[in-house]
């Protein structure tokens, strides 16, 4: 981990690795994680619902781990690796999950959707069949007030078959 | 947000000058889950966030030779609900990571976060303090050591001083065939504040007498209280009905809860006295050998061996 000293500058410059590019930006110290993606990167697939950690629209992989970017520091990225929602996709293509999200028709204003998806990925890379309890557990900490979840399910459940089909 | 100064010490006495320098306008941040959420909403401002996170020693899951364990500070909870020595001998602290917040909550919060926040309803302190857990705590003097269950003062009140910090909390090594158990109820499956909770522990003696117990509740008092009458009721019985209600009821009338959103004075100490049974039946059960599922781990997924 870099060491970030604040001490005499309010803005700080952080370098960090962002969906496998190396980047550098500006970060004052009160700006969250999410505000730096959007704000100061233009990474705008990460969206804001809440701001205090309880919806998940906010959420990336920092160094393996799934986190709120909304209660992250953007200073606290400083050596990190991070994926958001626009290193899901391989080149050119579609993630499974975002191919069953749109058949299974998991989403109607969309704006949970990334949220769902970067949190989904992270559950298949751990559990690549999880049951249906499994999937709502994982995704417990994002909400939607569109779809009902029940699509959102049923997508996870297509992209699992998808990534791994039954034998 | 409020503008603060952002530093990230690289060892306990850095951060404890950090603190000192600043009295009461520094504050030690691990996880940052209660932290920024009450920078954010104004509820606290600082002059300065002291991110603990790059200190190797509050990183650190220490297994003693003994059994007994010091989990670091910044330790989130993922790698203390899939840290092996945990699982086997506090498998009551497990079931209190396991349900704080969601998934990604538990990417970042702490152990060390949820108490020296010192909410009523954090879900961490009652399995940390019917094991007997240890605050270690850095100041500008030097060490000391603090019970974790006579830590919280008061709503976000802690006997820890503006320039002190916690450093890692101590589970002593557990005697043979004893074990804890934690039980909140909540409206929701998961991602709430508990409306009550409770924190039990017992050991038995070779013939499954309890020796030993404990019984501490979580969101019905201005502090988690310990609810002594409880563990006398169950000391000395294998945990039969008459005792494990006997234990209910102590729980009960030492209940001092309010009515607030979440619920009622009377739900709560219903709630109190229910939570408590349970919670000894499990952690009897569990210090029987049987296994007792956490309240998410039928649910909760292993990380990869790859995290
Ligand atoms: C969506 C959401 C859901 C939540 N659900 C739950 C829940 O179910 N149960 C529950 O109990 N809590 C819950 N919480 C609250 C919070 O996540 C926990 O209290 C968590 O354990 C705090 O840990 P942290 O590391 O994030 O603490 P931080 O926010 O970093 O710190 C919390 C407080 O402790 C102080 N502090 C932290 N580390 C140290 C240290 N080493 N030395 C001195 N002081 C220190 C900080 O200054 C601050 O005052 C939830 C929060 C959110 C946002
Ligand atoms: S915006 Fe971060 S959790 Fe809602
Ligand atoms: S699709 Fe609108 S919030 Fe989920």
């Amino acid at each position: 981990m870099v060491a970030v000293d604040a001490r005499t500058a309010t803005k700080v410059v952080v370098q960090a690795t962002i969906n496998g590019e190396p980047v550098q930006f500006l970060a004052e110290p009160r700006q969250t994680l999410l505000e730096c993606l959007r704000d100061v990167l233009s990474l705008t697939g990460t969206k804001e619902g809440c701001a205090d950690g309880n919806c998940g629209a906010c959420n990336v992989v920092m160094d393996g781990r799934l986190v709120n970017s909304c209660l992250v520091l953007g200073v606290e990225a400083a050596g990190a690796s991070i994926t958001t929602i626009e290193g899901i996709a391989p080149v050119g293509g579609l993630h499974p999950l975002q191919t069953a999200f749109l058949e299974q028709a998991a989403l109607q204003c969309g704006i949970c959707t990334p949220g769902f998806i970067v949190s989904a990925s992270e559950l298949l890379k751990r559990n690549a069949r999880p049951t249906e309890d499994e999937i709502r557990f994982w995704l417990a900490g994002n909400l939607c007030r569109c779809t009902g979840y029940d699509k959102i399910v049923r997508a996870v459940l297509q992209a699992a078959e998808m990534i791994h089909p039954a034998a | 947000m409020d503008d603060f100064e952002y530093v990230r010490p690289g060892s306990v006495g850095e951060a404890v000058a950090l603190l000192a320098e600043k009295p009461g306008r520094a504050r030690a941040m691990a996880g940052g889950t209660d932290l920024l959420v009450q920078l954010k909403v104004g509820r606290r401002t600082l002059d300065r966030v002291v991110d603990v996170k790059g200190i190797a020693e509050l990183n650190e899951i220490h297994v003693g030779s003994d059994g007994g364990i010091t989990i670091g500070a910044a330790v989130p909870c993922h790698r203390v609900y899939d840290h092996p020595a945990i699982v086997a001998g506090f498998p009551g602290i497990v079931d209190s990571a396991s349900i704080v917040g969601g998934i990604a909550i538990q990417g970042r919060a702490t152990l060390g976060g949820n108490l020296c926040n010192g909410a009523p309803s954090g879900d961490s302190i009652p399995s940390l303090a019917v094991v007997g857990a240890v605050a270690v705590i850095a100041g500008p003097s030097g060490r000391r050591e603090f019970p974790v269950s006579e830590f919280c003062t008061g709503p976000g009140q802690t006997v820890l001083g503006a320039d002190e910090l916690l450093v890692a909390i101590r589970l002593p090594a557990p005697p043979p065939r004893s074990f804890g158990h934690y039980l909140r109820f909540i409206p929701r499956n998961e991602m709430d504040i508990a409306v009550a909770g409770a924190g039990a522990w017992v050991a038995l003696d070779e013939a499954g007498v309890v020796t030993a117990a404990r019984v501490v509740l979580a969101s019905v008092a201005p502090t988690p209280i310990e609810v002594p009458d409880a563990a006398t009721a169950i000391i000395g019985t294998r945990g039969e009905a008459t005792a494990l209600e006997a234990a209910s009821e102590a729980a009960k009338a030492a209940a001092r809860p309010i009515t607030d959103m979440r619920g009622t004075q009377a739900q709560r100490r219903h709630l109190s006295g229910v939570l408590t049974k349970r919670a000894l039946a499990g952690a009897i059960a569990r210090a029987r050998g049987e296994h007792v599922p956490g309240a998410h781990e039928a649910h909760r997924v292993h990380a990869s061996a790859t995290h």
